[in-house]
């Protein structure tokens, strides 16, 4: 497993984790940005939303539209 | 400072409120009722003589050298076994009593070896200091050889039996007892012929059932029972009060030396986590201390190929921070990282992860605990608001039901097991505690002498979030919630929330059986007792932390405490057991890439500012990297250099393989260690360590409490390891110049809020301090969440079962659960070091008889077992202690590396590896696999040292 593969298999172990929060997407971009180091949410934005559960890619996805907003 | 034994107050402290006062020799007293006439004459400052009765044990009355003469009654009572009563008047010292006295030690020198001036306990003997107390001068009677020269029995690797010495008066036999509660001792015979033996009269102290805890050679008063170090050495001269260095539980020892030399580590009684208790590891097996493969000189080397060369420290420190500023100007500064360790102490912890934030310039430091109880931190730290134990290790003795879930105590938290069993069995009339074991594994704590669990819930491994979630849904849809506490102290939206979630049939037992495999009635009966069993208190261990739902499992147990109303009072709470000593502390210091010391984000500006203050440094706000991540980007060629402290990733952290690439791609990696453990086959730089006895610091145990560690002995190596980091920071240009690590502890307190009021003048003081210590709690605080949750009201999180990835299939068809055993310590760098090999002198793949048999094995077979990331061999034992589908081992030995099977499969939020499930299958083999062979040749060429310098 290479490190993007890892990356997605995090993300999609946290969806599926926190799928019964309230706010799942929220809840998920809000754990990726609180645990993840820069470089790891750098390499799952370039990889864009491939393998990703749909709730992981928008999670990635809005954190990568604050990142690149600010 | 002159050797002086703890006092003896000849019998066991009353917990009574009620006062009695009476007189004694002339002088008033007031002690509790309950108390002993024994007693309450030693807080007077009397000393009763005596021989049969110790303050740790129930009192027994068989020597009869203890008589008094009371007023008003006849004859001469034993004191140790009667109470005072309100204006009694005794009498210590008549010439009657002295005359009775006299002929009672008589009868016992009579029959006793008079060889004290060359019996390894002269002048550490109370039949010696009796004798002289009651001014024996010569012995009527011809001396008797009933029971002299008996053979001795040296089986035991750290202390001896001489039965010839032995007075008979069983004080060995209730320490087992009552203290330790293994039952290993009884005696044999009468009077004169009495004979204590281990086990049946054929076994000695190695064949029984001793786990060699040593509190039977504590309690004895003669050289019966005598450490083997003191035969050795001789008795001690002065000891210093200190902190065990191997487990959560945090003992509290005497450690009593000659010279520079240490004779022996006692349990201390006035220790607040272990009360004069103590285990095989602490007690004894320092050994690894003078060890000679300890290494004491700094070594360093271009290339892992190259032989080490060993060098003066001022070199060693040039190199590692000229190599150190090398790496971060040619891959830039986040291509640098550390790991602290939970073996060191607070002090040395907190400076890692200082020189790394404020000297390498990122956040990438992350601790061992990531392997450990991280889930824990993330759990309790969502649902209660801080990541802590929320009660002390004494409120246990007001527990009513314990559950015990994912731990195995008897083996690794020795010492608080004992306490808990003495509270399962019940005591003085009081019945004992009920008690449920959740855990795949039929652990010794399910049937001990006199303790038989109510429920064993032996679930597939991996689905404790299931089981807890058909517990839930018992205790909601059932009406046992306590609801007065949830709308008091929990958000009640959240928890409606919660509720409707568990109450879903789905979450029932009976539809989760087929998943848990554990009986959906025995659950149901095991989920009202906890609900409505009166004070229900959960200890849980590595088998809830290190799965793919650690983190969920966590917060499904507090869920469970709070909807029981089981928080916040003594008797009930949610309590990690920490597996190593500083575990806790570790955490507490700011050892995880995305917190400062004290829990608070790196992302908190106005924390961040406080400590970018006090340094004169600028924080990065975002989260470093983690041990996986900081391995994953070494892979990748961006991170390169690591300093390692008192940590063996490579035979802890999981998938081995990916562990050694990461480290074998990294430019510099720096370990400081006491031994050339397995990551320093890696390493370019190794700096020596010292151990807990050649420094000073503190440890925090799993209740929270901050210890002492004080030094007894100069380094071997020279330096303290926080003068170590400390050279380095200089080295690397820092200006730092802490001349003691009380100033260290002054820094922490200073930037942490929970340990404003700590200081190593009041730890002096109070002995040991249970965070939070503040204004509003100077004293500390022995339980949590009192008055409300830390974090405001209680947190109720909906946490579903997620199948773990790591699957069983017709290739991988059984499931390895790792552990550890009571011998041995982690991954046994100091355990394998010491006697203690006695024990576990190999790791031991247990396996139920039915799959042994599907494959044609037997005990004592080699046997390969190889999962989806790799294989090695060690040697089955076949037992129905793991249910079918189920194997089981420990992880103590490098030439096993169990690690080398165990994947990459982590927690979902702390990435804490998923130790406790791994799909293997296992077949007969004849020899080591070929990893095994050519990590063992790396070994050797990776040990090296330069010939041409000497060693010494
Ligand atoms: S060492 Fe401990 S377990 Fe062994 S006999 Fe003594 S008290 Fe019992
Ligand atoms: S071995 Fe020691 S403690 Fe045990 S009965 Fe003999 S003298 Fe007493
Ligand atoms: S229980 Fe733990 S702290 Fe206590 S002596 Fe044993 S290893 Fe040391
Ligand atoms: S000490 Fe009281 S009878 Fe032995």
């Amino acid at each position: 497993m290479n490190t993007v593969e890892r990356l997605i298999l995090m993300a999609n172990q946290i969806a599926t984790n926190l799928a019964t929060d309230n706010a799942p997407v929220a809840a998920v971009a809000d754990h990726i940005q609180q645990f993840w180091d820069p470089r790891m949410k750098r390499l799952i934005f370039a990889h864009g939303t491939d393998g990703l559960s749909p709730v992981a890619a928008a999670a990635i996805g809005r954190l990568a539209d604050a990142q690149n907003g600010a | 400072m002159t050797y002086q034994p703890q006092k003896d107050f000849g019998t066991p402290e009353s917990r009574s409120n009620e006062a009695v006062s009476l007189t004694i020799d002339g002088r008033n007293v007031t002690v509790p009722a309950g108390t002993s006439v024994m007693r309450a004459a030693a807080e007077q400052g009397t000393s009763i003589p005596k021989l049969c009765a110790t303050d740790s044990v129930k009192s027994y009355g068989s020597c009869r050298l203890c008589l008094v003469e009371i007023d008003g009654r006849k004859g001469t009572p034993a004191s140790c076994t009667t109470p005072v009563e309100p204006g009694m008047v005794v009498h210590t010292q008549t010439p009657h009593l002295a005359k009775l006295r006299k002929g009672v030690m008589e009868l016992y020198i009579s029959d006793h070896p008079l060889d004290c001036l060359t019996c390894a306990a002269n002048g550490d003997c109370e039949l010696q200091d009796q004798a002289g107390a009651v001014g024996l001068r010569d012995v009527r009677y011809d001396v008797q050889a009933t029971h002299l020269g008996q053979e001795k029995d040296h089986s035991n690797p750290y202390f001896d039996f001489d039965p010839s010495k032995c007075i008979a008066c069983s004080r060995c036999i209730r320490a087992c007892d009552e203290v330790q509660g293994t039952l290993a001792l009884t005696m044999e015979g009468r009077g004169w012929d009495s004979k204590i033996s281990a086990g049946f009269a054929s076994d000695n102290f190695m064949g029984s059932e001793c786990v060699s805890c040593g509190a039977c050679v504590q309690a004895c008063p003669t050289a019966t029972l005598v450490e083997k170090k003191v035969v050795e050495v001789g008795t001690p001269e002065r000891s210093v009060v200190t902190t065990c260095a191997y487990c959560g539980v945090g003992c509290t020892f005497r450690a009593e030396m000659r010279g520079e030399q240490l004779v022996r580590m006692v349990p201390y009684k006035d220790g607040k986590a272990n009360r004069g208790h103590s285990c095989v590891k602490g007690r004894f097996a320092w050994g690894y201390a003078q060890h000679q493969e300890r290494i004491l000189k700094p070594m360093i080397r271009a290339s892992i190929s190259d032989p080490w060369r060993e060098v003066e420290w001022d070199e060693a420190f040039a190199y590692t921070a000229s190599e150190l500023k090398r790496i971060s100007k040619k891959y830039g500064r986040n291509a640098l990282g550390g790991i602290t360790s939970s073996r060191c102490t607070n002090e040395e912890t907190f400076l890692v992860q200082k020189l790394v934030r404020a000297g390498f310039g990122n956040n990438n430091v992350d601790t061992c605990a990531r392997v450990c109880h991280s889930p824990t931190g993330y759990g309790l730290k969502t649902t209660f608001g801080t990541s802590a134990g929320t009660q002390d290790f004494d409120s246990v003795e007001d527990s009513d039901v314990i559950l015990i879930i994912g731990a195995n105590p008897t083996d690794g938290h020795p010492v608080f097991a004992s306490r808990m069993k003495r509270r399962l069995r019940g005591q003085d009339g009081r019945p004992g505690a009920k008690l449920i074991v959740i855990d795949p594994r039929r652990t010794d704590i399910v049937r001990s002498p006199h303790i038989e669990a109510q429920h064993h819930l032996p679930l597939r491994p991996g689905t404790n979030v299931a089981v807890l979630s058909a517990m839930a849904h018992v205790i909601v849809t059932e009406g046992l919630t306590d609801e007065a506490f949830i709308r008091e102290r929990c958000d009640w939206d959240e928890y409606s929330h919660w509720a409707e979630f568990v109450s879903q049939t789905r979450n029932s037992p009976e539809n989760l059986q087929p998943v848990t495999l554990v009986d959906a009635e025995e659950l149901r009966a095991a989920a009202r007792l906890y609900a409505t069993g009166g004070n229900g208190a959960i200890y849980y261990g590595l088998g809830v932390t290190e799965h793919s739902q650690g983190s969920s499992t966590v917060m499904a147990i507090a869920n469970l405490a709070m909807a029981t109303g089981n928080i916040g009072r003594r008797g009930v709470g949610v309590n990690p057991l920490r597996g190593q000593n500083n575990v806790q502390g570790a955490c507490d210091m700011g050892s995880f890439p995305h917190e400062l010391a004290g829990y608070r984000h790196i992302s908190d500006g106005d924390a961040r500012r406080l400590f970018e203050d006090d340094w004169g440094v600028t924080l990065d706000p975002e989260p470093g990297l983690r041990i996986p991540s900081m391995l994953d980007a070494a892979v990748d060629g961006v991170f390169k250099a690591l300093y390692c402290q008192g940590e063996d990733i490579l035979q802890s952290d999981p998938n081995t393989a990916h562990v050694s690439a990461g480290l074998a791609a990294m430019e510099c990696v720096i370990v400081h260690d006491l031994f050339l453990n397995e990551t320093a086959n890696y390493a370019h730089i190794f700096l020596p360590g010292s151990t807990f006895l050649e420094k000073n610091g503190t440890f925090t145990n799993a209740e929270r409490r901050i210890q002492p560690v004080r030094k007894v002995m100069t380094p071997l190596n020279g330096l303290e390891d926080w003068e170590v980091t400390q050279r380095l920071a200089q080295a690397m240009g820092l200006d730092w110049n802490y001349s003691h690590p009380s100033e260290i502890m002054d820094e922490i307190a200073r930037l942490t809020p929970t340990f404003a009021g700590v200081s190593f003048a009041r730890l002096d003081e109070a002995g040991s301090l249970q965070w939070p210590v503040t204004a509003d709690a100077p004293e500390g605080s022995p339980i949590m969440h009192v008055d409300g949750f830390v974090r405001g009201k209680g947190k109720f999180v909906v946490t579903d079962y997620v199948p773990t990835d790591e699957k069983t299939g017709p290739r991988f068809p059984l499931l390895l659960t790792t552990g550890r055993i009571l011998s041995q310590y982690n991954v046994g760098a100091q355990t394998r070091r010491t006697e203690n090999v006695a024990w576990h002198p190999e790791d031991l793949l247990e396996i139920h008889p039915v799959d042994a048999e599907d494959r044609g094995l037997k005990s004592g077979d080699w046997v390969k077992l190889a999962s989806r990331a790799g294989e090695t061999t060690l040697r089955a034992t076949v037992t129905d202690r793991v249910a079918p589908g189920v194997v089981y081992t420990t992880f103590h030995h490098a030439v096993t590396q169990a690690n080398v099977v165990t994947t990459d499969f982590s927690d979902w939020a702390t990435n804490c590896p998923e130790y406790k499930v791994t799909a293997v299958q296992i077949s007969a083999s004849n020899g080591p696999t070929e990893w095994q062979e050519e990590y063992e040749a790396l070994s050797t060429r990776s040990r090296r040292v330069e010939a041409g310098i000497p060693a010494e």
